[in-house]
């Protein structure tokens, strides 16, 4: 409230000063996020770090001289009402550009409006659909399911496996990633020798992996986040399965290691940068661009750091560096500078666009990590 | 409360009115696709006004019949090579006739327990769109295709605003003429008393189960018509969060009236819009003047309303 307050003074103070005017009109940025819902642990880091990076850039002189006024909408996690919010950003609040969209299906359902205004539109969802096929406008920062397929695959080769038991659970990320997996597995190498899976509130997950042990698997892919995981990796010491095992960068957080206990020791997963900050070494490109926002959102919002509110300063930082570029608000000419983004550092990992990519991030966005005595352990 | 011809023409001529005179006042293409929501919206409430108003039942899984008409109309083209059209008339069809099966047992029972099998209706229907993510695109929802007729592309918010607002037009004066025949006047008596209605001679039974028959319809054609309008459709439009949204219209613009249906519809998709000024307040003062309408104006707005101009003019 009180961001807004000081751009409606400041366009107040504007309008009586003549002189300012031309200088002071601001850029219109916008976003819709699910602030409130289902999708708020998303919404809300996504929306607290925006207002705050606004401010900041403000702050310091603006883009192009002028400063960045920036129109929120809360979707409630609801595809259709973000439909209504896109509409509503590119009809009534005329804005140059949108970073938003806290789902795939928040993202997938303002694609068509915000493509037919021909805004650039930098979305903060996980799914593949959302830059597979590429459309003109459409950019995304988070790393994909595919992308912690590939990373765990690799790491399987690496210690010199190939057959992997994969277990899933039914819902949504859950059986997203197994699709994932199981389509890029041949491509690198793996077999997948078992494909077990088990129902969101499931209790007790030994009978899939009993099956698991029989198949023949060298190591254990579970592809969940929340409960789940915690269940099945405690059930796997439980079975004294002796097999390595792999979760995915949906438990990328503290509560899993609490909810797993002991057994979560030796587990393994594919994970941002952001949850290893202190540990990653000083000439690692990234380290600074994530100690700077970890410190600078935990100072302010006075709660943790989560990788999510990092997605949406990828795509303000993309989206600022691109409108000076391109030294226009002009929504093709900002989508051309977007799309010739080459070395940006930002929490995700380091973003090299082309025309044929609008995500940018390659493996190394992803950082391989070990729970050893409760804590994370940066592997690579 | 009988609707005469001149209370016909008096709501038909209101809506239509208004029908005319929101593209004046509010142009933008946003305003407009608002507007098309409301209208979608009212013809599913229209529907649930009449089963609540007229039949003195509840459905509490309406949604539920919504996303069978939107699931259909996109479901159809996708996976059977179907004209949208065609698929969405299946949708509704489908949805008639899945009402039909509820509730001809159901209805033949005194009380409230259409509400609880609608219920689980709509939580089933709702727990298949989420779950079967191969066929219906599970909770990311689907793309419905450009609806073309004749070669010409339907798209554009201010084509459907007069395609969603014609429909409504439609559907009420279907909804009057209901009210105003044998079978509505059989509902009305056996709202009075039901026993009273029997003894009459009015089969309780089929006279219910017609209504909310129909009222199942209104959902499905609202929920193709939303589908084809997005043109992308989440199995939020079946939530059981969707369905208390409707039954709340009803209950604010006033059971049984179709003008009050119109009006419920139009808050509840209007105010959200409006309150974003506030939008850290938005849920509570959503709340609030829900609970300021039921307070002030029991029966609902349109019913409250009107009582209160005739009582206003005693002379």
């Amino acid at each position: 409230m009180n961001r807004r307050r000081l751009i409606f003074g400041a366009a107040t103070a504007s309008f009586l000063l003549p002189v300012a005017v031309v200088a002071a009109e601001p850029i219109k940025i916008g976003s819709f996020l699910s602030v409130t819902g289902p999708a708020s642990f998303l919404g809300d880091p996504e929306k607290r770090t925006l207002e705050l990076y606004v401010e900041k850039i403000n702050a310091a002189g603006g883009v192009l001289g002028r400063k960045i006024e920036l129109v929120i909408y809360d979707d409630g996690g609801d595809a259709n009402n973000a439909r209504t919010f896109a509409t509503r950003l590119v009809e009534s609040d005329k804005v140059v550009a949108v970073v938003g969209g806290t789902t795939t299906a928040t993202t997938m359902a303002a694609i068509p409006v915000l493509e037919d205004a021909q805004i650039p539109f930098i979305s903060l969802a996980g799914g593949i659909e959302i830059v597979e096929p590429v459309k003109p406008f459409t950019f995304k920062t988070p790393h994909t399911d595919r992308m912690a397929c590939e990373k765990i695959f690799e790491d399987v080769k690496k210690r010199g496996f190939t057959k992997v038991g994969m277990i899933s659970s039914t819902a949504g990320f859950g059986a997203s990633m197994r699709n994932q997996c199981l389509k890029v597995a041949p491509e690198r190498g793996i077999q997948i020798v078992a494909d077990e899976r088990y129902a969101p509130g499931d209790t007790d997950t030994t009978p899939q992996l009993n099956k698991i042990k029989a198949s023949g698997a060298e190591v254990i892919v579970n592809a969940d986040f929340g409960q789940g995981p915690a269940i099945v990796t405690r059930n796997v010491r439980q079975l004294g399965l002796d097999l390595p095992l792999y979760q995915s960068h949906g438990v990328a957080s503290k509560s899993f290691i609490d909810l797993a206990g002991p057994a979560a020791e030796g587990v393994r997963l594919p994970a941002a940068a952001m949850l290893v900050a202190e540990q990653l070494p000083d000439d690692d490109p990234q380290k600074k661009v994530v100690l700077d926002y970890k410190t600078t959102y935990e100072s302010t919002q006075k709660q943790p750091v989560s990788t999510f509110g990092g997605h949406a300063y990828d795509g303000l930082m993309l989206l600022v560096r691109a409108i000076e570029k391109a030294g226009s608000t002009d929504g093709v000419k900002i989508r051309d500078a977007l799309r010739a983004t080459k070395g940006f550092v930002g929490t995700g990992g380091v973003v090299n666009m082309s025309p044929t990519d609008h995500m940018g991030l390659d493996l190394s966005a992803f950082r391989m990590l070990e729970i050893r005595n409760g804590n994370w352990k940066l592997l690579y | 409360m009988a609707p005469g011809t001149r209370t016909k023409l008096l709501v038909l001529g209101a809506l239509g009115l208004v029908l005319l005179l929101v593209p004046l006042l509010l142009p933008s293409a946003f305003h407009l696709r608002v507007a098309a929501l409301v209208w979608i919206n009212a013809v599913a409430a229209l529907g649930l006004a009449l089963l609540m108003g007229l039949a003195g039942q509840v459905s509490l899984g309406h949604a539920g019949f919504m996303g069978i008409g939107a699931y259909a109309t996109a479901l159809g083209p996708k996976h059977l090579g179907l004209d949208p059209l065609l698929s969405m008339g299946a949708g509704i069809l489908l949805a008639g006739a899945l009402a039909f099966l509820v509730g001809r047992p159901i209805l033949r029972l005194k009380g409230h327990y259409l509400a609880v099998a609608t219920l689980g209706l709509g939580i089933l229907v709702h727990l298949v769109l989420v779950s079967e993510v191969p066929t219906t695109g599970g909770p990311d929802g689907i793309q419905v295709p450009r609806l073309e007729l004749f070669g010409i592309r339907l798209v554009g918010p201010e084509l459907w605003y007069w395609i969603t607002g014609i429909t409504l037009l439609l559907a009420a004066w279907l909804a009057l003429n209901l009210e105003d025949s044998s079978t509505g006047r059989a509902l009305r008596a056996l709202h009075d008393s039901e026993i009273a209605a029997s003894v009459v001679g009015v089969d309780v039974a089929r006279a219910k189960l017609v209504v909310f028959v129909i009222a199942a319809v209104y959902a499905a054609l609202a929920g193709g018509l939303f589908a084809l309008f997005n043109r992308f459709v989440t199995p939020d439009v079946a939530g059981f969060l969707r369905s208390i949204e409707l039954v709340t219209m009803v209950v604010i613009g006033g059971m049984g009236s179709i003008l009050g249906a119109v009006v419920g519809a139009a808050l509840l998709t209007v105010l959200p819009q409006a309150l974003t000024l506030f939008h850290d307040y938005e849920h509570a003062v959503l709340g609030l003047s829900i609970i300021l309408f039921m307070v002030f104006l029991r029966q609902g707005i349109v019913p409250g309303l009107a009582a209160l101009v005739t009582r206003r003019r005693p002379a």
